[in-house]
């Protein structure tokens, strides 16, 4: 599967790591709820640290969509809220916003 | 409930899908999206030359405030020698608050720099995507019927717009984080416009309370003993003795 390190690029991972993924997935989540600043970073950090390890950067011509993403590893408690509530932190492609 | 990481790849794919419901027709949906590709590329060129501007306005304004700081460690010596502590204490109170500001800013403008590179980089990568784009679709166009057409440039573009809004986002956090730097640095401008010596003692706002907390800290204290442990190895004492009463 496809997993993209927002702000970093794609990556080509091994199925097989879904099952540890989805495990700091869940820190994330956790430590969101928790209001834990600290855990979010690690587990994070945990997270792009997989992926970096294990996965294979994509070609830059490569037009595949990533069938995961992972937010960036100094992600606040504040912009990670507002990604589990809404669609907020995510800006609108540049194109929609002025001409 | 979904975990995060797949939620927000469906948030991007989302993000992106309207653009492609507005052509009926293939080939009007390949060229729509290439030319939209253009526009938007140029305004994430335009953001990352924003952001590059702020952040040279900012290390414009550093090197003013570190001025500063000099100029308030000098006033303090002056006072000093002309026996007056308490203005000495002032200016370097100022002085200590001026540097911590500093020094947050500093640390911030590091993260600044390293976002800054990425963004370069996502720009690249970006413009690789777009021409890879321009390329494939012209294979779509030749060899794919319209139904297998619609799906190949779902994928595509749906694969170019999830780099979109990943370099639109890395441009937003950057320009955040500019304007937080700009709104302390404003903070750092204020507090060393009025002057080291004068109207020091107004209300209690947040930067007379930092002011208050340092002072506590010793620091100031610290530098007042030795600022005078110098200058009473000079001449000066002497001649300040035989003045006593001016």
């Amino acid at each position: 599967m496809i997993v993209r390190l927002l702000g970093e690029g794609q990556f080509r991972v091994d199925d097989s790591l879904l099952a540890q993924l989805n495990e700091l997935d869940d820190k994330v989540e956790q430590a969101v709820e928790a209001g834990d600043e600290r855990a979010l970073w690690d587990a994070l950090q945990a997270l792009a640290d997989v992926v970096r390890a294990n996965g294979e950067k994509l070609a830059d011509e490569d037009l595949a969509p990533s069938d995961a993403v992972i937010p960036p590893e100094d992600l606040s408690l504040e912009e990670a809220r507002e990604l589990l509530q809404d669609e907020g932190f995510i800006p609108d492609v540049p194109a929609e916003q002025t001409s | 409930m979904p975990g995060l990481m797949s939620r927000l790849s469906l948030i991007f794919k989302a993000k992106f899908s309207k653009a492609l419901d507005r052509a009926e027709n293939p080939n009007e949906t390949l060229d729509y999206s290439y030319e939209a590709q253009l526009r938007q590329l140029q305004n994430v060129k335009r953001g990352i030359a924003d952001v590059t501007t702020a952040k040279k306005r900012l290390e414009l304004q550093y090197s003013s405030m570190q001025q500063q700081v000099d100029k308030l460690d000098g006033q303090a010596r002056q006072a000093l020698a002309a026996n007056r502590e308490d203005l000495a204490r002032e200016a370097l109170t100022r002085k200590a608050a001026v540097q911590q500001q500093l020094g947050g800013i500093m640390q911030q403008g590091q993260q600044l720099e390293a976002q800054q590179q990425k963004l370069i980089e996502g720009e690249k990568t970006l413009q690789a995507k777009v021409e890879a784009f321009r390329s494939q679709k012209e294979v779509i166009k030749a060899q794919y019927s319209a139904a297998e057409a619609q799906v190949r440039i779902g994928e595509a573009a749906s694969g170019i717009g999830e780099e979109m809004a990943d370099v639109g986002l890395a441009i937003q956090r950057a320009k955040d984080k500019t304007d937080q730097m700009q709104a302390r640095a404003n903070a750092i401008d204020e507090l060393t416009a009025t002057g080291a010596l004068e109207d020091f003692t107004s209300s209690g706002d947040d930067i007379d309370r930092q002011l208050a907390a340092i002072s506590q800290s010793g620091q100031v204290d610290d530098e007042l003993a030795k600022m005078k442990s110098q200058l009473e190895g000079g001449a000066a004492p002497k001649e300040l003795e035989g003045e006593e009463t001016k």
